[in-house]
């Protein structure tokens, strides 16, 4: 691995590693049983070259910012080095946003330059939103087709310039990315990240779950995603790994990729992870009952023997069924985004498939904590990673409190948003809005959060402001969405739900038409993000001066509610 | 050749009988988020069942925020 003490920029430590591992695979990429490509890091810079190049020949300058939006391949890792290397900031886009989403954020990102694939650009390219994003100047498209109208885009593949682009130096404290953590609807958060959170963040990580040239990451998770930029991306690439990407996330191609390339490390969210599990139980439970005795056997004889630690040789020899389906060669499951219930954490244990259970959030760089596995506690979230500082403020008796964390892989703050970032950051802190114990051994456990927000098991934070504006129209006095445990708080990270609080008129009432709107409304949204029940309130909504709700004013009031009782289901 | 009409029947008797829900109860504007309770993982396995009923490949871009059977039909239906 590359000493990362020593470099002021990603840009820096990339343009080393290329030079470094040259004859090492950095990439592969598949669609369906077809490998589309196989990448030395001398080919990846090869590729990289002439479109920094072309983008320098645009204009394309230190702190300038370029976004790109497309599913995880080869082009996105390509082109994000591309822009790192001539010192631009970077603004990952989530490909799965709506296109008018995509624009608001380019917009407010300030990006000069897009890059993005065609099937997305087909999308973008109709959509109103563009009027208003004329700070984007430059959009270059991947994988056109040949007599495609691009409307004003340029094609990745001509978009290259010949000779050699002018490596530009950046420092640490120096923007590198603008990431979105949320804010589509209301005020974009998008977390000013610098080269330095980036660089203490991937020492830190590798730490614990180390890279080196052989090893190969499935890269599932969207790259624009904090992890997946981080051990999809940089982490790797640092140490000279090879990164697969899938063109198709189709459960049959997944699973026949862990064995045709022998995958050692793959992040997941918990859905995909529970998916896995409920999988390999109905293979146990469709054998034999004298196999299945043997089995379960087996697994008692490993979780015995792997009570302090893990013992991937042994557990690979005493449970040779399990572990061939995933290549062998696996080390370690990474689950992120959102929080796992233990048993399913525990089932991949005992079974001798370490899962690396976290918890972070993009403000924090990634990770906060990590689980170690030294030894797995599927009840926590692990410990804080080297050089992050956690406490809990004002804990009550049960020691229960706010998280908050300090270390070098802190955001410098939200853009164009000083006051949201002196709310966020206090004196060096970053308050997470998240609910936790440190328990004697220094393991972070979560009970829920402060914030009104929810977290999917897809691993999507969901901000209700975000998607009130579905509900703009509806024949009510007034409405709000909430968190419905922003409301009632439950000590749990489980079974999060939004809900719609209602005022109606006066003698109005929640008929079967006015269930339809809301349910016509919310089937507008994106399946993750609707909303799961109504709550009727009489009164009317507390608000500021200025008329907009003053929403933790109101929750006090509706947490007055009996739960069960009020929360209408839709 | 078929007609959009009977690919969107296909569809829809191909997802009732993959999620085991009476056939018939199923429409063509239905959510199938939301009709069957799926998440998307199993919309993915669905869609394989139903590439391979169809013969085709339908490249997962193609369906990126579809949600209900009759636009997922045409998107069948444009490959066919």
């Amino acid at each position: 691995m590359l000493d990362l003490s020593k470099y002021q920029s990603i840009g820096a430590a990339l343009k080393d590693a290329l030079d470094r591992f040259a004859n090492e695979v950095c990439l592969i990429e598949a669609d369906r049983e077809r490998e589309k490509e196989r990448l030395t890091y001398r080919d990846f810079q090869q590729r990289a070259h002439p479109l920094a190049k072309a983008l320098q020949d645009a204009g394309f300058a230190a702190a300038d910012r370029a976004s790109i939006i497309m599913t995880n391949q080869s082009k996105w890792l390509i082109s994000a080095y591309a822009i790192f290397f001539a010192g631009g900031v970077l603004v990952p886009l989530d490909y799965k946003l709506s296109p008018d989403e995509q624009w608001q954020l380019l917009k407010h990102s300030g990006a000069q330059v897009l890059i993005t694939e065609y099937p997305i650009w087909r999308q973008l390219s109709m959509a109103p939103g563009r009027a208003a994003a004329a700070n984007v100047r430059t959009i270059v498209v991947t994988e056109a087709p040949a007599n495609a109208d691009l409307t004003g885009a340029q094609r990745w593949e001509d978009f290259r310039s010949i000779g050699e682009p002018d490596f530009v130096p950046r420092a640490r404290t120096d923007v590198a990315c603008i990431v979105y953590s949320s804010g589509t609807g209301g005020r974009p958060k998008g977390c000013m990240m610098t080269h330095e959170n980036y660089l203490e963040q991937c020492v830190a990580l590798t730490s614990l779950y180390p890279f080196w040239p052989g090893v190969r990451y499935l890269s599932i998770l969207p790259t624009n995603h904090a992890i997946d930029f981080m051990v999809g991306f940089f982490g790797p690439f640092t140490c000279g790994a090879a990164v697969v990407h899938l063109r198709t996330l189709r459960p049959e191609y997944v699973r026949e990729a862990f064995s045709k390339y022998k995958i050692t490390y793959v992040s997941l969210v918990p859905l995909v992870l529970k998916n896995l599990q409920k999988g390999l139980q109905a293979r146990f439970n469709e054998l034999p009952s004298g196999k299945r005795k043997v089995l379960n056997a087996l697994i008692a004889v490993n979780k015995a023997l792997t009570k302090s630690r893990p013992r991937l040789s042994l557990s690979r020899r005493l449970l040779k069924q399990v572990h061939e389906p995933f290549g062998g060669a696996l080390r370690t499951i990474i689950v992120g985004g959102a929080f796992t219930e233990p048993q399913t954490l525990q089932f991949f244990y005992d079974l001798g498939i370490p899962v690396a259970n976290g918890y972070g959030l993009t403000e924090a760089g990634t990770a906060i904590t990590v689980n170690d596995l030294k030894p797995f506690r599927a009840d926590t979230v692990g410990k804080p990673l080297p050089g992050m500082e956690v406490r809990i403020l004002n804990p009550g008796a049960d020691g229960i409190g706010e998280v908050s964390v300090r270390s070098k892989t802190i955001m410098s703050g939200y853009l164009n948003e000083p006051a949201l970032t002196s709310e966020a950051i206090v004196d060096g802190w970053l308050m997470t809005g998240d609910l936790g114990r440190l328990d004697d051994t220094g393991h972070l456990q979560l009970f829920g959060r402060k914030k009104n927000m929810i977290v999917t098991e897809e691993g999507k934070n969901i901000y209700p402001e975000d998607i009130e504006s579905v509900f703009e129209g509806l024949p009510v006095k007034e409405f709000c969405v909430f968190a419905a445990n922003f409301i009632w708080p439950r000590r749990s990270m489980l079974g999060e739900q939004l809900v719609l609080a209602l005022h109606l008129e006066t003698g109005q009432s929640l008929t079967e038409e006015l269930r339809r709107d809301i349910s016509t409304r919310n089937s507008k949204l994106l399946n993750y993000k609707r909303i799961h029940g109504v709550v009727l309130f009489d009164e009317d909504f507390p608000r500021t001066a200025s008329l907009k709700i003053k929403r933790n004013a109101l929750a006090e009031q509706l947490a007055k509610l009996d739960r069960e009782a009020a929360f209408l289901p839709l | 050749m078929r007609t959009l009409e009977q690919t969107t029947q296909e569809v829809l008797d191909l997802a009732s009988q993959h999620f085991n829900v009476p056939a018939g109860s199923l429409a063509p504007e239905d959510d199938f988020f939301k009709k069957l309770g799926i998440d998307s993982l199993q919309t993915l396995e669905m869609l394989s069942r139903l590439e391979n009923h169809f013969g085709i490949e339908l490249p997962d871009y193609e369906v990126q925020g579809v949600s209900d059977f009759r636009t997922l039909a045409s998107r069948i239906q444009s490959r066919l």
